[in-house]
């Protein structure tokens, strides 16, 4: 049986969420953010999550194994602002049994 | 002041089809859109991505669906304002709306339908100190009129499509193009990047990677800008004009001080009947709009937008009595004389 992983999201405004995010829904990080309204409608995900915008842009603060970057999300990366070196876009990490405890931001919307 | 029935805030897919729909009953339209061409998101973020659930077609392109939608509305010959952002509404005394942009185009309707998507695209801009001061100065967001640039020098940064696509462009037409991008790697279709690597080896263009502009001078207008190569020092570049291409971000803007009942960034309507906003005369169609059971797809656009049509119709011709006809049977008379029918049968006895 899946179980829902534990992950802390600290929202644009400064909110610490602790949330239960399913791993049986092929969700991915800015699915869950949506899915719990952590950040308004139309401010992430805009491109759907084709890696074509940078609006679930958020850094990473844990040291979880997470899916390697792929070229798409490095090159959207590199035109995005408020880049830091634990950037990620959250449309391109999915949830999985092994994200129990991560811990992660939202960059500030451009 | 530009006149029509029905005024479409809003050229993507959903825009496009109220078009073909207020065609079918006599009435015209008139969009409006923030971006230089129709399409939307469609044309602006993901024209090469493929869609899989418009009905009839098992895959087609973002791009192509745009092609398709304006090629069946044409003969309803759509009126366009592009690359003007809808600002102001004001309702007349006669009941009609007078809709203008910020460039001061005036449009007037009986009906307003808003088929906005997420908003309208407002261009990302570096975080340069001053760059406001030289918008419009030298510094430009979007190109829409290429000529502009004729024997002038360019410097474009960014590292996507249109980045590429309008070095390639303005390589032919500007005295001089630099590119720059903050890395080697550029994203973009696979020929436009061997293009703009034929281009820079041919000397046709200033490439510069990995490297970021830092600064923009000039005295009364845009003079030079300021490149750095990380850990080098920052060279000048002169130059006449600066196109920063970083992509768009959708905002609602002005559309969310028109009055009208906004929830979770959305427009609310009443879908129990025709997508009519709180005012009376102005609907919310598409992605734009909000209600219980919404779903932001493009065949849920295609509807609302159909039944909308319904409602302008009774607006626009009171007390008029209406009847559903199809295609099939009346065929397509388009405003520009042209007529679309299924071919006559032949009755002929075999003997």
């Amino acid at each position: 049986m899946d179980q829902d992983v534990q992950i802390k999201i600290t929202d644009r405004d400064g909110n610490l969420h602790e949330i239960a995010a399913p791993v049986d829904m092929a969700l991915n990080l800015m699915e869950v953010v949506r899915l719990y309204e952590l950040a308004p409608e139309g401010t992430i995900g805009i491109c759907g999550g084709m890696a074509m915008c940078a609006s679930c842009q958020c850094y990473v603060l844990t040291e979880h194994p997470l899916r390697e970057m792929q070229d798409d999300e490095e090159a959207m990366l590199s035109e995005a602002f408020n880049v830091k070196p634990n950037s990620r876009l959250g449309c391109q990490i999915q949830i999985t049994p092994k994200m129990e405890g991560l811990e992660i931001e939202l960059a500030p919307e451009d | 002041m530009i006149q029509t029935d029905i005024l479409i805030i809003g050229a993507g897919p959903t825009g496009l089809f109220t078009v073909f729909e207020a065609g079918l009953l006599k009435m015209k339209c008139h969009l409006i859109d923030a971006l230089p061409q129709a399409g939307g998101q469609c044309s602006e973020i993901y024209p090469k991505k493929p869609i899989y659930d418009i009905p009839a077609y098992p895959e087609i392109l973002a791009g192509d669906l745009t092609e398709k939608l304006l090629e069946q509305c044409k003969q309803f010959e759509p009126g366009f304002t592009l690359g003007e952002r809808a600002e102001t509404i004001k309702k007349q005394a006669d009941g009609s709306f007078v809709v203008t942009t910020n460039k001061g185009t005036q449009h007037q309707a009986p009906v307003v339908a808003i088929a906005g998507g997420l908003g309208s695209f407002e261009p990302r801009k570096p975080q340069l100190d001053n760059l406001a001061l030289y918008e419009d100065k030298g510094i430009a967001y979007m190109i829409k009129d290429p000529e502009v640039y004729r024997n002038k020098k360019v410097v474009i940064s960014g590292g996507g499509d249109s980045a590429l696509d309008w070095s390639i462009f303005l390589s032919e037409v500007a005295s001089g193009v630099t590119l720059i991008h903050r890395r080697n790697e550029f994203r973009g279709a696979l020929d436009s990047v061997d293009k703009v690597q034929e281009l820079k080896n041919a000397g046709k263009i200033n490439l510069i990677t990995p490297a970021e502009v830092t600064a923009v001078l000039g005295e009364h207008q845009l003079e030079a800008i300021e490149v750095t190569k990380s850990g080098e020092v920052p060279v000048r570049i002169e130059t006449e004009s600066f196109i920063p291409l970083f992509g768009l971000s959708p905002k609602l803007g002005p559309i969310a001080d028109w009055g009208l009942e906004i929830e979770k960034n959305a427009i609310k309507v009443n879908n129990s009947l025709d997508y009519q906003t709180n005012i009376p005369g102005i609907f919310a169609i598409g992605d734009v709009n909000t209600y219980p059971g919404k779903l932001k797809l493009i065949l849920c656009g295609f509807h609302e937008a159909t039944l909308m049509c319904q409602a302008a119709y009774k607006i626009i011709n009171p007390g008029k009595r209406y009847v559903l006809k199809y295609t099939t049977v009346s065929g397509i008379d388009g405003f520009d004389g042209s007529r679309k029918e299924a071919p006559k049968a032949v009755v002929k006895s075999i003997n």
